[in-house]
Formats: structure tokens, sequence, C-alpha cells
């Protein structure tokens, strides 16, 4: 039979998409609804974050660090300053990295909420399953704006401890938030891990194999779910995370089910670590006291941490002024969207809006 | 090992390419331009880094720098960091994208925001400012205050589909 | 007693004595012809009337039912209860901009807008909506609402094609291939149902789910789930909407229309919607059956009930994507749609009808035939289930630690 001569249309998902995740753009280019090539063209959100940064005090970064992925802004907060802390050689008091670990756990928790209630939103669920997330994000938000005053861009950290006690009001909820979260995670999962449809969506979709994705710089869950056991909290620990016991999550395949799969148990083993800072919570004070003028030593660091969507890591360059010589930042969702080529090739249009949703990706970290 | 015996190891394996060792909280091994890819190759295949988690470019005053962090997803250990200099005018550095294809946009944006030009990169061109946009922001001569610095937009018309 | 059942009897017959003294006031001073004309139109209108005047009633209790599946209220703020919600709808639509395109192909792109609407109203003509209440008693009828129903294709194809837009061009392939391949599964599986009943009114088959004394859903459930399943596919609904797919095409066929032409797609979406589920309702359920109440409330209740079963679907299920849709269509409905029909017409040889044995022996049939699929389906969705490795903090101390 012989070959009939088909051609390529070049579809644009434009900056405006309700599924690409913010101002993001894509070029596709397509055979009938097989994809061919994906280009994404980043840069829309671009706000020169490490220039502003470097004309800004060492203290006034930290909150302008909440504004990379403010999905979850207090792993931008708590990367900073334990860069920051590295450099100037700080050690913040044991009650106060309590404080911060709980903190961060609770961030992870609800950014993997929004991104499974957005995956599945892509996959065309209208809404439902994301409302019943953020309905638990509300409640991590009082925790938020109870101890640090505001919700989404908290400027809760301080180099050298947190800002503020936690309120009299946050262990009692906090603890019966953490009581109700494993109940929450099931039923979650009850509804849409054996659901068929979205299995069919989802199983063996977007598969990317262990060596490519290390290749491509791939970390956090979407390395995880290819079979790399490789977690920055338990390969190079930083603050206190020896102390505690939790598992690292691997997934098997590789595929976008997977990498929903081990977000799922994530957000399990983040629980647990909640509920022993909690109940390993010392007294004391909750920062070390500040100076004025901060000016750390001349020297150059680099710091990473483990936050929600992969390795974040902070390369601070100073030479012993107030303001930063070099602010760089590693943003994971930024070198996590190279490998969105290699898993859309070949698959269908559907597939790619549910391969982004499935790398988790937030535009102001990607741009700056 | 730590990294004063990782450079010790790269040293005496390659005392042709003449590192040098930078101190510092995080000691870093300072490699000149033309041996960085023979360097990379090397500590890829053979020590097993097979992850580049992080390419910078800093502008100090007397130079341009790229700053390369490595990690190993199974080995113990703390990262290798490479540092390349490069001169003031026109930085050229060798792109490790054939060893490390993570660092393809990283090298972008560096090219993009620092001008630091990475020669055998496949794709060089700008990632985050726009087609169009002259100058490299993020360095020192770029103005950071809004009233010294004058907004151009790229004129002419493209036609979108 | 008596009283109760003379008043019900009346409130159930309520319309069919409005037509009748209205005709007859008319016969007074008309000829023959001209009265006759004259119910005709005023059924028509009456018809016309109630689809759109049901929109404003549908589009509010979607939102709201929908609103309650996740949690929230739907639209509480406009009239009480937000009963008024569509009126609100209505009345910004029509004041929007009517933008059309620069180089979309003019004719087509307009007349697509008024093209879907019209199947939608065709197909309320033969449905009963209580005893003795439908429009037309075609000897045909289910027929009719096949050839009919499939009209609304083209007028989504010439949409998305009179656009000039990539995305509304997909969505039309979509759309063309979705649609014609739910067609078949969906008459197939009333075919079952009419060799029960010899005929292919619409009337009909409400009299004779009266003799068997029970509705066709329990003679025939395999049936009623491939039919259900495929009109949930041919109006377009989840998670079969794959042509309007909001998070991969924004929109697909309607995202160059604004104002009062995207209103008659929503229209006509919302219309064929209820459509699907008043002529389930009819075959499956009963029709206009039920005790106590007037024919015409069971009617809308059971249609009601269905709708909320749809409703149910779109708020919980993702959407699949069409080389599934399409395989699920012609690999798995297809198949069990003629498997339905040949045990269907076998049984009905051997088994006397209108009797309760005949009865239990499909009910029979078709447990059958389901546990059969359980069976051989289930053991490998148990092997295919996947978990997730966790690596504790002693096993992963020695491959990657500090």
């Amino acid at each position: 039979m012989t070959e009939l001569k088909t051609d390529t249309i070049t579809v644009n998902m434009g900056p405006q998409h309700p599924s690409t995740h913010g101002v993001f753009r894509l070029i596709l280019t397509l055979d009938g609804e097989t994809v061919i090539d994906v280009e994404p063209v980043v840069g829309y959100l671009h706000r020169n974050h490490e220039k502003i940064g470097e004309l800004n005090n060492w203290i006034q970064n930290t909150p302008f660090t909440d504004r990379l992925d403010y999905i979850s802004p207090m792993s931008n907060e708590f990367a900073y300053v334990l860069a920051v802390e590295k450099l100037a050689e700080i050690e913040p008091p044991e009650r106060a990295r309590y404080i911060r670990i709980i903190m961060v756990e609770l961030n992870r928790i609800v950014n993997h909420m929004i991104v499974v209630g957005f995956l599945l939103n892509e996959l065309g669920c209208f809404f439902t399953p994301m409302f019943y997330c953020i309905r638990w994000r509300e409640l991590v938000m009082d925790l938020y704006e109870m101890t640090a005053g505001s919700r989404m861009m908290p400027n809760y950290f301080w180099i050298g401890g947190v800002a503020a006690d936690l309120p009299p009001r946050f262990l009692p909820e906090c603890k019966e938030l953490v009581a109700a979260l494993p109940g929450f995670i099931d039923e979650l999962e009850r509804l849409i891990t054996d659901s068929e449809i979205v299995q069919m969506r989802c199983k063996n979709v977007g598969v990317l194999p262990p060596d490519v994705a290390v290749a491509y710089g791939c970390t956090g869950p979407l390395l995880r779910a290819s079979g790399v056991p490789y977690d920055i909290r338990r390969a190079e620990p930083y603050s206190i995370y020896d102390r505690f016991d939790f598992d690292v999550v691997v997934g098997t395949v590789g595929d976008v089910y997977d990498r929903y799969l081990v977000r799922i148990e994530e957000m399990r083993q983040s629980v647990r670590i909640v509920e022993q800072a909690l109940r390993d919570l010392p007294e004391g004070e909750t920062a070390t006291p500040k100076k004025r003028k901060f000016m750390p030593p001349e020297g150059d660091v680099y710091h990473r941490i483990e936050a929600p969507k992969g390795e974040l890591g902070f390369y601070l360059v100073s030479d012993g002024s107030e303001q930063p010589y070099r602010y760089k930042i590693r943003a994971p969702s930024f070198v996590n969207l190279q490998a969105l080529p290699y898993m859309c090739k070949g698959y269908k249009i559907a597939d790619v809006v549910v391969n982004i949703g499935s790398i988790d990706i937030t535009m102001g970290e990607v741009d700056r | 090992m730590t990294a004063q015996e990782t450079f010790e190891a790269l040293a005496a394996r390659f005392p042709q390419f003449e590192l040098e060792y930078v101190e510092g909280k995080d000691p870093a091994v300072l490699v000149k331009g033309e041996n960085l890819l023979e360097l990379a190759q090397h500590l890829k295949t053979e020590e097993g880094y097979d992850y580049c988690a992080s390419v910078t470019g800093v502008d100090y005053e007397d130079r341009f720098e790229a700053v390369y962090h490595l990690y190993s997803t199974n080995k113990k250990g703390g990262p290798v960091i490479l540092k390349v200099l490069a001169a003031r005018e026109d930085p050229e550095v060798p792109s490790v994208v054939s060893i490390w294809p993570g660092a393809n946009w990283q090298e972008r944006e560096v090219w993009d925001l620092m001008g630091i030009r990475f020669t055998g990169h496949p794709d060089l061109r700008r990632i985050l400012m726009w087609e169009g946009f002259e100058g490299h922001p993020l360095r020192k001569d770029f103005p950071g205050m809004k009233d010294e610095y004058t907004f151009s937009q790229p004129s002419g018309e493209q036609e979108h589909d | 007693m008596e009283l109760v059942q003379r008043l019900l009897e009346f409130v159930d017959q309520i319309f069919v004595n409005l037509s009748f003294w209205a005709s007859t006031q008319l016969a007074n001073f008309l000829p023959e012809w001209a009265v006759t004309f004259l119910m005709m139109f005023a059924t028509v209108l009456v018809l016309v009337f109630f689809g759109l005047g049901s929109i404003i009633w549908i589009n509010v209790f979607e939102r709201k039912v929908i609103g309650r599946f996740q949690d929230r209220y739907g639209p509480n703020r406009f009239g009480p209860f937000g009963l008024l919600q569509c009126v609100a709808d209505m009345i910004k639509l029509l004041t929007k901009e009517d933008i059309t395109p620069t180089k979309a192909d003019r004719l087509i792109y307009n007349l697509a807008a008024v093209v879907p609407i019209i199947p939608t109203f065709l197909i309320l003509a033969v449905i009963p909506f209580g005893r003795g209440m439908v429009a037309a008693d075609l000897n045909v009828g289910f027929l009719y609402i096949v050839a009919v129903g499939s009209l609304g294709t083209i007028g989504i194809f010439m949409a998305s094609w009179g656009s000039r837009n990539k995305y509304a061009l997909i969505s039309g392939l979509r759309t063309v291939a979705q649609m014609i391949s739910y067609e078949i599964p969906m008459v197939l599986s009333v075919v079952g149902v009419l060799l029960l009943v010899g005929s292919l009114s619409m009337v009909s088959i409400v009299d004779a789910q009266a003799q068997w004394r029970l509705p066709f859903v329990v003679l025939q459930p395999l049936a009623f789930v491939i039919y259900f399943t495929a009109a949930v596919a041919e109006v377009n609904r989840a998670p079969f909407d794959l042509p309007e797919g909001e998070s991969e095409i924004v929109a697909g066929y309607h995202i160059e229309y604004s104002g009062i032409k995207f209103a008659m797609f929503l229209l006509a979406e919302y219309i064929n919607a209820f459509s699907v589920c008043a002529i389930a309702a009819t075959i499956f359920l009963g029709g206009w059956q039920g005790p106590i109440l007037p024919s015409w409330a069971w009617f809308f209740l059971k249609t009601y009930f269905l709708y909320v079963v749809l409703i149910w679907l779109r708020g919980t299920l993702p959407r699949v994507r069409i080389d599934q849709l399409l395989e699920f269509a012609w690999k798995t409905l297809v198949p069990l749609a003629l498997a339905n029909l040949m045990i269907t017409a076998l049984v009905a040889k051997l088994v006397p009808h209108n009797s309760l044995v005949g009865a239990v022996a499909f009910l029979a049939m078709n447990v059958v035939v389901i546990v059969g699929i359980a069976v051989v389906k289930y053991p490998r969705w148990r092997k295919e289930r996947r978990q997730v490795v966790l690596v504790p903090r002693s096993a992963s101390s020695e491959a990657s630690g500090p």
C-alpha cells in the first residue's frame, strides 16, 4: 500500500490557555492527532528576579523568594535562608528548626494536593478533585495565616530562625489537621487511583526512562517516579532531616500514573514527618538575635533543598557587603521542563497537556 | 571523599590540565576552558557524576566565570564544583550539552542573561528575554534602576496562525 | 376517594383537555382545515417554548447539582436559590459583541450557529410527555429520532470548519468520528427492545411496558447501559466531551463564537441532553407510567433522574482520549450490543410474551452476560494494580548518603 502524502500542521498552544499552568507557550507540530515535535517557549513571566535580588539586601531577599514558586512559598524561603546561613555560619535555635520543618512539610502536602487536583482538571474531571484538594489547602492556609500573618506570601523565615513563635492555637489545630489528613488522602486515592478512565489516560503515557531523566537533570517526584531513588533529604541531609523517619517513594515505570502515585505517597510521608516534628517540638527561642546590618563574609555557596517540585538550589556570591553579588536560583521546574519534548513525542495532543500537568511546573519558577 | 581528595585525584589523573584548587565553603576545581570537555567526560563516565545540577554565570570585574555543580545519583560525597574562567570581552566557554543534556536550557539562560557564549551548543538563542532584545541584563554594567533604563520594543510585524 | 381519583385524573389530563377545549372553541368560527392547522402550529409553539423555557431551569439545576458534587453551593445570588441565574446569563450573552473572524467562511459560520438547534427540537416531537400527550405519534418514531438526531453532527462540523481555526478543526474531526461511531451501539441496543415491542412507535413502546407490567430496564439492563453510554457520547457530555475538551483545545468547535451564537450552541447541548434522557426514560423506564402522580409528572421525574446521573458522570469522570474513545465504541460497545441483540432474539422466540416467566428469563440472561464479563475482566484488573516502592531509611543509607 502506498503511503499517503500527509502534511503536518503547527498548532500554537499559546500563552493564554487554560491548561498550560500559567503563561507558557508550546509550539506543537502535529500529524493528525499525533505529536511530532514540541517546542516550549518560556519567558512570558520573566521578571528578572535575579537582578532585583542583587539590588536588595540579604534580608530583603527573603520575602522576595516567596514570589518564585508561589504555590509553595515556604520552601523557597527555606532554601534561601539555609544558603545564607551556610554562608554566614549561623545556627538557628532548635525550636526554630522544628518549626521550619513543620511549615515546609505542610507546604509539600499543599503543593502535591494542588498538583493532583490540577492534573485531574487537565484530564477533564471538571474541577471536582480540585475542589476537594483546595478545601484542605484552605485549612493549611489558615495555619499559615495564624502564624505568619499571610496566606500565600508568608514571609516567615528569618536568617537565623523564624519570625514569630507559634500562636497557642496552632498546635491543637495542626494536630487535628494531621490526624485528619491520612483519611482525606485515602479518600482522594479511592476516588482517583482505581478509576478506569484515569488509568487509561495515565498509564504508559509520557514514559521517562531513568537514565534519560538523570541526563536531563530532572529531580523531585519526576525523577523518583522513573525509578531513581534520589531524594536530597536522604542523599545530602540538610537542616534536621536526618532525625526523622520517613521513606523515599520510588516509582517503577516512569509514566504519568507513577508520578501521580509517587505524589500521593509522598503526601503520606510528609504527614509522618509533621507528626514526628510536632511530637518532638522543643521549647526555646525562635531566632538568633538579628543584627541591623547583615553582612556575611566573602565567598560563594550553593545550597539545595528538596522542594516539592524538585531540587531548588541557591548559588550566592557575597563580596562582604549588604547586598548579594550574585544571586542565582536553580529552579526545578525550569530544568524539569526540558524533558517535556522527549515525553511528548509520538503521543496524542491530549497527552501533552497531561504531561505538563504531571511534571508540575510553576511559571514563577521557570521564568523567575 | 572530601573535596580536597577529589581534587587531588583529578590533578593526579590530569596533570597536563593544570587544575587549581579554589578554597572556600564550597571548594571548587578551577579548570581552563579548553580542557573542560575532557574533564567533564571523565567525571561523567568514570567517576559517575551523571547529574549536572546547575550551570551559573558570574560577572566579576576582571573576568566572567561559569560554575558547574555536578552530583552523583549513586555515590556518596558532596558535589564536584567546576569553575571555568572566560575573558571579559566576548566570553566563550565550551558547551557541555553533549555530556549532560540537562545543561541545555541552563546554558541558554546564561547566554541570554549574562552573555557568555557556549561554543558547540546546538541551539544558542535567548530563552527568557524576547527575540530582538539587545544586551545582557544580568551584567553589572546593564542598568538596574528604572531611571537609567530605556525600554525599546522590537518593531515589525509577524503573522501568527 | 372517588373525588381524589377524579381530581388526579383531571390534573393528569389537563393539557389534553386544554387543547381539546381550544380546538372546539376555534371550530366555532373557523373551517376544519384552519383549526387543524392552527392546532398543529400551537403544538409546535408549545414544544419550542417548552424547550426554551426549560433551559432556564436546566442550566441552573445542572450548575447547582454539580456544585453540590464539588462541595460548594451552585449559583445562589441571583433570584431565590439562584433560580434566575440563567436569565442573567442570557442577558449577558445577548449583549455581547458578535464577532466573526476575518477569514472565516461567513455563510457556513453563521449558519452553523442555528443548525444544531433544529434537530434538537425535532426530536421532541415524538416523545410522549404524558398519557395522550405526544405531538406527533409517528409509527416510525424511533427511526425518526435516530435519523434526525444525527443531523446535529453536520452542524458541529460546519461550525468547526467555518471558524477557520486549528483548534476548531481538530475538534470537528474528533466530533465526526465520535458521533458516527456511537450511533451504532445506540441504535443496536434499542433494537432489542423493539423486538419485544414489535413496533417503532414511541407510544407503543410505552404501551408494551404497560402490558409487561415491568419497565424494559428490568428485561434489558445491558441494553440500557449500552444505550445510555452511547447517548452520553452522542450529546458530547463528559466523559466523552472531547469536541469541546476544555483543557486541551479550549472549547473546540465553538471557540470562535460569542454572544447569542454561543448561547445557541449551549442551548442545543442542554436540550439534547434532556431529549436523550427523555428517550431513555420512555424506552427503558416506562415513560409516563406510575401510580398516583399525574403522568407528565412521572415523565419529568424519570427524565430528571437520568439527567442527574448525567451530571454525576460529568462531575466525577475524567475525559477519555480520542483513540480510546473510538476503540471503546468499536471494540466494546458494538460487539456487546450485537451479542445482546442475538441473545434477546433467541430468548424472545423461546419465551411467552407479557408474562413473568419471560421477564425472569430475560433478566437471568442479562445477569449471566454481565457476570461473565466481570469474571473475565476482574482477575486482569487485579493483576494490573500498580504500587510504588518505599525505600526506608536503613536501605537507602548505603545507597546514597552524605
